[in-house]
């Protein structure tokens, strides 16, 4: 079982400390390449949830299997035989679904995140430990991704929410700057987005500073007591 | 003494990373016979799913194109090969699709490429009636800008009411000329918008070699194979 220190530490990893995208820098070639809008950052990311959790929770359970000299090509093996289980199960019993998340699924092969965490994580923690680990990845990567997809459409053409249509059919997109603005072509093209990122990870980097300024850590206790060090 | 020492202590190792070079070759091939049956089965058992899903897509794209009250037969059967042509942009044999009302051809569903687009390839649907007109465009694929060049999608265009792929409804081969056939910033009859005009340049040419494509091999395409 897992006890609530663990699980407040496997989702504080996730979410804030260890962010995929901010402080790993894992993943960037999907990243980059679907959030031109926040529906796609979000729904690439809910796709890497489910696969993540879905590859961590196996091989957490065949850890003791795998010999260690041939452990990354086992992984390779379990993670590109569950996306594509993944894919074909969408595909065939969610077509709905499917078509929104379908495209984003091929990509997860493609995301070394999810080798990373099966490497660094599930393949030495037990499997309830690793399946919150993979979801908090993924959540994680989910509100970076939803914030930096936010900030591109926004900036790119104006609006938010573009292409939730797709998603739920009678929402439509926020047109949030007027009509005529002339949209900045630089934020929906590629460097646009490594430029955001940028400015997210200095973002991030600026709130721990001032986080560690302001707290200062309770000084560390000297090694030896009786003050020789 | 040395040399001796270390002679003596490969000896021994070999054998064991022999049978562990065996050992770990045997389990790698336990998963991958595993997951590769896992993978089998999962295919096999959602491939019914998996066909019929895309024969309703591929209707469903067809009846964007053409209205599905025109025809009574069903087309996905009553097909003929399209040999590669450089008017439809096609470097490999495509299907087209026949819809009859009795006996009588009502319209052609056939895929065109335009070739030249922005960035790369624009795939698209096109549906000729028989009398030459066009049906319905829609672009089944393309990789132009995201928020720029994509209005050629309905579903992208800001326009819902009158999409931009819309326009070409009811132009012939025959009852035009070429020259109308360009954006109106050229001198054409379509429109376009401002920033985006390779991509409109390139659907608009690709439609319409498509449709001199039919207006020339209008008698073979309907003829029963």
């Amino acid at each position: 079982m897992i006890n609530r220190e663990e699980f407040r530490s496997i989702a504080h990893n996730g979410i804030w400390k260890q962010n995929t995208s901010l402080i790993q820098i894992l993943g960037l070639c999907p990243l980059l390449a679907v959030t031109t809008n926040m529906v796609n950052g979000v729904m690439l990311s809910l796709a890497t949830i489910i696969v993540m959790a879905l590859s961590n929770v196996a091989v957490a359970s065949l850890r003791n299997f795998i010999p260690h000299e041939i452990r990354i090509p086992v992984f390779i093996l379990i993670v590109a035989a569950l996306v594509t289980v993944v894919d074909l199960l969408f595909n065939a019993n969610l077509h709905e679904l499917y078509l929104v998340l379908g495209i984003f699924i091929p990509l997860i092969v493609t995301n070394c995140i999810v080798l990373a965490r099966v490497e660094a994580f599930a393949a030495k923690n037990p499997p309830l430990h690793a399946t919150f680990d993979g979801i908090f990845m993924g959540i994680g990567m989910l509100w970076t991704l939803a914030v930096l997809g936010g900030l591109r459409e926004f900036i790119g053409g104006g609006t938010l929410f573009s292409g939730i249509d797709l998603v739920f059919p009678g929402l439509s997109p926020l047109q949030l700057l007027p009509a005529d603005y002339p949209g900045l072509l630089l934020a929906i093209l590629p460097p646009g987005a490594f430029i955001l990122l940028g400015c997210m990870i200095a973002w991030k980097n600026w709130v721990e500073a001032r986080a560690a300024q302001r707290q200062p850590r309770p000084p560390i206790e000297p090694l030896a007591a009786d003050g020789t060090n | 003494m040395t040399t001796g020492a270390a002679k003596s202590a490969s000896k021994k190792r070999e054998p064991t990373a022999a049978t562990m070079a065996v050992r770990t070759a045997a389990i790698l091939f336990v998963f991958v016979i595993i997951f590769t049956g896992l993978l089998s089965g999962a295919y096999l058992w959602t491939k019914p799913a998996l066909e019929a899903s895309a024969a309703e897509e591929k209707m469903k794209l067809i009846n964007e194109v053409l209205p599905r009250s025109a025809y009574d037969n069903n087309l996905l059967k009553d097909t003929v090969t399209l040999p590669a042509s450089p008017l439809l942009g096609t470097d490999e044999a495509t299907t087209a699709y026949r819809a009859r009302k009795g006996a009588d051809p009502v319209a052609l569903v056939f895929e065109a490429v335009a070739t030249d687009g922005y960035a790369g390839k624009i795939r698209l649907i096109i549906a000729v009636n028989a009398d030459g007109t066009i049906a319905g465009v829609r672009v089944t694929q393309h990789k132009e800008t995201p928020g720029l060049g994509d209005y050629i999608e309905p579903k992208k265009d800001k326009n819902k009411e009158r999409p931009w792929i819309t326009q070409f409804n009811g132009h012939s081969y025959a009852s035009t000329v070429d020259k109308d056939w360009r954006v109106k910033k050229d001198g054409g009859r379509f429109d376009f918008i401002a920033g985006a005009t390779v991509t409109p340049r390139a659907v608009i040419k690709a439609v319409r070699k498509a449709t001199k494509y039919v207006a020339e091999n209008q008698t073979q395409l309907y003829a029963s194979q």
